[in-house]
């Protein structure tokens, strides 16, 4: 199991902060391209970056059993 | 070293006071507000939002990237979520070095670094709608999933 967590517009656009997907052994490529699918969510996920358990990834990072994903919208703090 | 998110209104001298030390000849602090007007639109008030956890590490992965480019220099920064209503502010960065010129370059640094790599989200709420900053506009674009040429982790 994956723990997806959501912010900002992916956020609001689902009406939930989180996520729990079955399948591992997805690259972070892979589950973007099908979770974006999944919930209609093409638009915004093609500008998120990717963190894999609070660090950034790269799109061939291969998933594990337990990783916590976060995709991060375009950030706008300060 | 120990920066904050917090939800509570940030006073600039806590972190001061966290950087201040004899060695020091120099203490630059930036205050970052809530401005009213944007390019002609009126902002009435700002939700940010921060990926808490992570956002915590990359910002003391930001003053770790600081003392490794100005030796001597100490630095702390905390970044409010939550509701802000104009002029409140909603990031303080204070830094200290043996002399000035460090101070005002590293605090510089610490800002850019913090709108390349911290997950905190700002939505603007203007009189007549709202939208999450730099997501909608769609004037970022990361076909590699990363900014290209940033060094996003150390």
């Amino acid at each position: 199991m994956i723990n997806i967590l959501l912010f900002a517009g992916l956020k609001e656009r689902i009406g939930r902060d989180t996520v729990e997907w079955a399948e591992a052994g997805l690259t972070v490529s892979e589950l973007k391209k099908r979770f974006a699918e999944m919930y209609g969510l093409e638009d915004l996920i093609a500008t998120a970056m990717t963190a894999v358990n609070e660090e950034f990834e790269e799109e061939g990072y291969i998933l594990k059993p337990g990783d916590k994903v976060a995709f991060i919208p375009p950030v706008s703090g300060g | 070293m120990n920066c904050e998110i917090t939800n509570k209104p940030i006073n600039p001298q806590d972190l001061i006071d966290k950087v201040v030390r004899r060695e020091a000849g120099a203490i630059t602090t930036f205050i970052g507000t809530v401005r009213e007007w944007t390019k002609g639109k009126k902002t009435v008030y700002l939700v940010y939002e921060a990926y808490e956890a992570m956002a915590v590490k990359k910002l003391n992965q930001i003053v770790r990237e600081v003392t490794e480019k100005w030796p001597g220099a100490e630095m702390t920064i905390t970044h409010r979520v939550g509701r802000l209503d104009i002029t409140d502010i909603a990031v303080v960065i204070a830094v200290s070095t043996p002399h000035r010129k460090d101070a005002y370059e590293a605090n510089s640094y610490a800002i850019e670094r913090i709108k390349e790599i911290v997950p905190i989200w700002k939505k603007e709420h203007w009189e007549n709608g709202e939208e999450w900053v730099g997501n909608q506009l769609e004037t970022v674009r990361y076909p590699t999933g990363q900014p290209e040429g940033s060094n996003l982790d150390d």
